[in-house]
């Protein structure tokens, strides 16, 4: 079951998974608009842990094809307030 | 009796902390069974015991020092007994030093070898020579066995190592295993006559295949680019057996196993390249479970003794920050290491019309002592072969 998530619960949500998988990210320091994975040096396996652990938590499965818009911080709350809404 | 020692965990290790002991005396052991934690220079290794039996003795208590080699339990195995007048886990460190650097549990028989003949490699008296270490201290793996040089190399580490006698401290740790790669790059660069190869492969049905393989499968289930990648380098390793061994005491020894050292960086800045055993013979989907177990734990558990001893190869990915290609330094004593670049678009000369790629670009280092150009070209060419018929990989 998916719920649709606000912007700021979007943001919430992907903070927690980048913390739980890059343990000294600083939530409050991620630069909306620079790659994550070059902010946060997140590799292939890195990223793909993000993915999945968003999809434990919303139940959002993010296809490969998708994974460019969870390029930014900005981009990726955009695409998950998107995609939690269009499943309502 | 059998003795469980002190292992190398690479070949730059010279010593190592015992954190804990997961066992105590009178417990069963079966082989490949985690029953120490050791603190290294790349961190925290849980050691795995290659003998099945009971434990008799803790000979090394937690807390200490170990140059690699030392005895750090007796183990009791099937049919073996116990020798008479069996001595407690020792209750200082002090003590436990003392029986640490006692020749091991010589059994109080007539066997002992209380004056036995030295026999000595020629090389290792050269080395002993060399070393100003006197022959005398040196002890080989078992009381008739010839001293070999990696005998005298060990000795001289361990004499090093208790002249030094610095214990790990885990806040400089950072720095412990920054030294560790200093010594063993140099020591690969000093040793190992190197040369290098490098071939552009078309990796457009790979990709391909994957984007349809991974269309199937959930999220937790889908496959990295590098696990093909990976599948296909230690397949294509059979063609070239001279690239997947490891060079000790003046030779080559070429491994039937391919184990393959995967280079993961650290958070942070530093790099192990613990061992995917048989990486040859395991499905896609195994590859892929394995890198994901062996990932989780370089960042945040342990790794384990085996992992972190014997890889036969090393394969190093740095296609995720976007450079073009990697020229590995091969990690002693191995023979060769496997670079990956990022793949990317790139113009690509098809039947005399120009295309548009996905391109890869594959280098090898390897060993000119072991094998030569030609060699590894054919490694490289098999390489291709195999990376363009994906679905044979699975």
């Amino acid at each position: 079951m998916i719920t649709a998530l606000t912007p700021d619960e979007a943001r919430s949500a992907l903070l927690e998974a980048i913390c739980a998988i890059a343990p000294e990210t600083e939530p409050g320091s991620v630069l909306p608009d620079r790659p994550l994975r070059e902010q946060l040096d997140l590799d292939s396996f890195d990223f793909l842990n993000v993915i999945i652990r968003l999809h434990e938590r919303l139940g959002i499965d993010v296809p490969e094809r998708d994974y460019g818009e969870l390029g930014t911080l900005k981009s990726a709350v955009d695409y998950l307030v998107r995609r939690t809404a269009a499943a309502r | 009796m059998y003795e469980f020692r002190m292992p190398a965990l690479g070949a730059d290790m010279e010593a190592g902390t015992l954190v804990e002991w997961k066992v105590k005396s009178g417990d069963p052991v079966r082989r490949g069974q985690v029953v120490a934690v050791v603190e290294t220079q790349k961190g925290a290794i849980d050691v795995e015991i290659w003998q099945s039996g009971v434990v008799e003795r803790l000979v090394v208590a937690p807390g200490m020092r170990v140059p690699v080699g030392e005895v750090l339990a007796l183990l009791r195995t099937e049919g073996g007994e116990a020798p008479a007048g069996v001595a407690a886990v020792p209750a200082s460190p002090a003590e436990a030093q003392r029986a640490a650097t006692a020749p091991p549990a010589a059994p109080p028989s007539a066997s002992a070898p209380a004056e036995r003949v030295l026999r000595i490699s020629p090389s290792a008296r050269k080395r002993a020579r060399e070393l100003g270490l006197d022959l005398a201290t040196v002890r080989p793996p078992t009381p008739d066995a010839p001293i070999s040089l990696a005998d005298v190399e060990r000795a001289h580490a361990a004499a090093s190592v208790r002249a030094a006698e610095t214990p790990v401290q885990a806040a400089d740790w950072r720095g412990q295993m920054r030294a560790a790669i200093a010594a063993a790059m140099s020591r690969s660069k000093r040793e190992i006559p190197h040369y290098y190869l490098a071939t552009d492969i078309d990796v457009t049905r790979l990709d391909a295949w994957l984007t349809a393989e991974n269309l199937k499968r959930s999220v937790a289930e889908r496959l990295l680019p590098v696990v093909p990648l990976m599948k296909a380098v230690a397949l294509a390793l059979h063609t070239v057996p001279e690239l997947n061994g490891v060079w000790t005491g003046g030779a080559f020894q070429p491994s039937s196993q391919v184990h393959l050292g995967m280079a993961v960086a650290m958070r942070g800045g530093g790099l192990v390249a613990p061992a995917i055993h048989d990486a040859d013979r395991k499905s896609l989907d195994e590859l892929m479970a394995n890198l994901r177990d062996l990932v989780t734990r370089v960042r945040g558990g342990r790794l384990r003794s085996s992992e972190m001893a014997d890889p036969t190869v090393t394969l190093t990915s740095l296609g995720d920050l976007g450079v073009d290609q990697v020229v590995g330094v091969i990690y002693p004593p191995q023979s060769a290491i496997i670079g990956l670049g990022t793949v990317s678009e790139r113009p690509w000369v098809e039947h005399g019309a120009l295309v548009v790629r996905k391109v890869v670009t594959a280098t090898l280092s390897a060993d000119h002592r072991v094998s030569d150009g030609h060699r590894g070209a054919l490694f490289l060419t098999e390489l291709r072969t195999l990376i363009q018929e994906p679905e044979k990989l699975g």
